[in-house]
């Protein structure tokens, strides 16, 4: 195999500040992208285990519309699409006045599609929870709010925090399909410094390294947050 | 004071409760028992509301339960339940699970919640376990606590369903014992159950229920001497062979 | 601005090849992918420390791995050591078929765990040996008990597919874009995009679920 080697090439100019600022970009997208994944997940997945209909049949709805459609193609159709069915102003500031249209497309993209994943997770918490205390917080005569808000939700997070960390670094990685859109995130950087310096390896090499540190950091987060949370006395499974 | 008139329960087509009409007066210990998949456990649910009902009605105090303007809520917390599995909520330690409902339902102070939720468990000699959660504290301890944390909220009315079913045999007596104490002091209680040597001690009534219908509704001393339907008879006869 | 959905009839025939090379690529993947997966969950399960090491190396750095950066990886890597340059097709198989490895190979490794040790010890006690005590009690009932999820993951996979995208190859949304920007008209071809993988992907779960509940172990 014909390849020259030049590992120097990660930590001289200009390639050194690309990387760092597409690892920059990475983490501020998945930052806000995991916002919104997390606070309309979790309201999602709470609709979807109430009693009113009307609430958890839009849980169900949202579920199953952002879950089934590639996160590839939502992004084009928000970026392509929903600017074109807005009101007009809406759309003139979109269009033109919005700085950073790809960014955001990709963050809102990001954060609705990951928002249904938490929404499942959060759900599949809610209900692992016996039966029986609900009907024991009822009893006292807890309201329905007081009921999640004290019992259910605390619970249920505890349960799945492993799932969500999951969740968590899925948007780690699918961040990378923001690049579709021009982003120049992680990935994207590194297939510029490919196509300016001829060299194919080094600059995937740094992005496969920075992505599996954000991947090690992450699970040892959630092994401390498990730790923290633990309910005790009882048994908890091991992270995986 | 608990009053049920005709309640009638069907889970789509399979009827659960057939026309049970039931009064219980301030005061009175009143022990349901029956053969498994009798109703009795919806029967009492049925009491505070858990489990709705298609026909009939339940008053408490006068206050309809199925109603549609009834602040269900606010009649739950005059009304204690205790479950079969204990259901203490596992992320509280004992002495946040008596106290979080009086603060946050009856809107009482945290130092005032704190104190009642002491005593209780002082009475019960549970008091060196209040830091502990639940996992940690024995079947017999955990329901204990369960009655204690029912007993916070000052209730007209105790409900219990089957307590003692999932403990195991040598930790029964010691929340029966709780229990005795709680009808001597005059504590209207309504007790799905099958230790019928509690029932004997303690019952005002015994009401016999088969296959969703109240069968029979007597005086204690008139069901264990003689029953009336054949059904209570060989019900008896099983479960006193223990 | 008019909608013009006649754009998806005169396509028709290009977008349909586009939907079978996507079907394609998912059918091809979840076999190699599935193959691949169950020695890589023997390996992790086995005794000798260096096979298990060596897999969970494999399946955590992969896990940890966007699908894009592996696809550039592959696309950038083979040629290099093959020697001659590699079509883009033959190259996201391959990727897909190694990544998706890792994903199949934890569904694999939970589901043999959840056999219970009774049957082990039972098929060891008639005497079986220890591979013929996989292949005919443990991998069968493993495989009833992990059906569903594996079929989910497959799901996901055909999702993945559209990531193809970003090496040219002509699957469903790739064909799809092309012919947007040829025509003009990317609300009609994204929205047709879209509704079609909604359609067959929201039809698949409910199948899945069908059969997770016709055979509940």
């Amino acid at each position: 195999m014909n390849y020259s080697w030049d590992w120097g090439l990660l930590f001289r100019e200009p390639y050194v500040g690309w990387i760092a600022s597409g690892f920059a970009t990475t983490c501020i997208l998945a930052t806000y992208a995991w916002l919104i994944a997390f606070s309309v997940g979790s309201v999602i997945g709470v609709f979807r285990t109430l009693d009113n209909k009307i609430l958890s049949t839009i849980g169900t709805v949202y579920v199953e519309i952002f879950r089934n459609i590639p996160l590839l193609a939502q992004m084009f159709i928000w970026y392509f699409v929903i600017p074109e069915l807005l009101p007009h102003d809406a759309q003139i500031y979109v269009k033109r006045g919005m700085p950073n249209p790809q960014f955001w497309t990709a963050v809102v993209a990001l954060g609705l599609y990951t928002a249904s994943r938490v929404a499942e997770q959060v759900r599949s918490g809610i209900q692992s929870i016996p039966s029986g205390q609900r009907a024991a917080a009822l009893a006292m005569g807890f309201t329905s709010t007081q009921v999640y808000r004290y019992v259910l939700l605390p619970i249920g997070f505890r349960t799945v925090i492993p799932s969500l960390t999951n969740d968590f670094l899925g948007v780690f990685k699918n961040s990378s399909l923001a690049l579709t859109l021009g982003v120049m995130e992680l990935t994207a950087t590194a297939r510029q410094i490919e196509e300016y310096s001829f060299q194919s390896f080094e600059p995937y090499a740094a992005a496969t390294v920075l992505y599996s540190c954000v991947t090690l950091l992450a699970i040892t987060l959630m092994r401390y947050l498990e730790r923290r949370t633990r309910i005790t006395g009882t048994a908890s499974a091991g992270g995986q | 004071m608990i009053e049920m008139s005709h309640v009638s329960k069907w889970y789509s087509s399979f009827r659960v409760l057939d026309d049970c009409s039931l009064k219980i007066q301030k005061g009175e210990v009143v022990v349901i028992c029956g053969p498994s998949g009798s109703g009795k456990s919806t029967l009492i649910k049925c009491m505070n509301g858990l489990e709705p009902f298609q026909k009939g009605e339940v008053l408490i105090n006068g206050i309809s339960v199925g109603a549609r303007g009834t602040n269900l809520p606010q009649l739950r917390s005059r009304i204690g339940m205790v479950f079969q599995n204990f259901e203490l909520f596992p992320h509280m330690t004992v002495l946040k699970n008596i106290a979080l409902p009086q603060i946050k339902v009856l809107n009482r102070s945290r130092a005032e919640a704190e104190a009642r939720a002491e005593q209780l468990l002082d009475r019960m000699g549970l008091k060196v376990q209040a830091q502990k959660f639940p996992a940690q504290l024995s079947g017999g301890q955990q329901q204990r606590v369960a009655i204690a944390r029912a007993l916070a909220m000052d209730p007209l009315a105790m409900l219990f369903d089957e307590p003692t079913s999932a403990l195991d045999p040598e930790m029964i007596n010691e929340v029966l014992d709780v229990m005795v104490a709680l009808a001597q002091e005059g504590m209207t209680m309504a007790v799905v159950t099958h230790e019928m040597g509690f029932a004997r001690r303690v019952a005002d009534r015994i009401v016999f229920m088969d296959e969703g219908a109240i069968v029979e509704d007597a005086a204690k001393d008139e069901f264990f001497g003689t029953p009336r339907s054949d059904r209570a008879q060989l019900f008896l006869s099983k479960i006193l062979q223990h | 601005m008019g909608f013009d959905f006649n754009v998806l009839w005169q396509y028709k025939e290009l977008l349909l090849h586009g939907l079978m090379v996507s079907f394609q690529l998912t059918l091809v993947a979840i076999a190699g992918g599935i193959v691949l997966g169950t020695f890589l969950a023997l390996m992790r399960m086995s005794r000798l420390r260096v096979l298990s090491a060596l897999a969970g190396l494999y399946v955590n750095f992969l896990r940890s791995l966007p699908l894009i950066l592996v696809i550039f990886w592959f696309y950038v890597l083979a040629p290099k050591i093959v020697g001659h340059p590699i079509d883009a097709y033959s190259s996201v198989l391959i990727t897909f078929i190694l990544f998706e490895a890792a994903y199949y190979c934890e569904i694999i490794r939970a589901g043999i765990s959840s056999v219970k040790r009774g049957q082990v010890q039972a098929g060891l006690a008639m005497g079986l040996t220890h591979l013929n005590m996989m292949r005919y009690v443990v991998l069968p009932q493993a495989f009833r008990n992990m059906l569903p999820v594996l079929l989910t993951q497959s799901i996901i996979m055909f999702q993945d597919t559209s990531i193809v995208y970003i090496v040219g190859v002509r699957d469903f949304l790739t064909t799809a874009d092309v012919v947007a920007n040829s025509t003009n008209r990317p609300i009609e071809l994204y929205t047709t995009v879209a509704v079609t993988y909604l359609v067959i992907c929201f039809a698949a779960s409910r199948l899945v679920g069908r059969l997770q509940r016709s055979y509940a172990l």
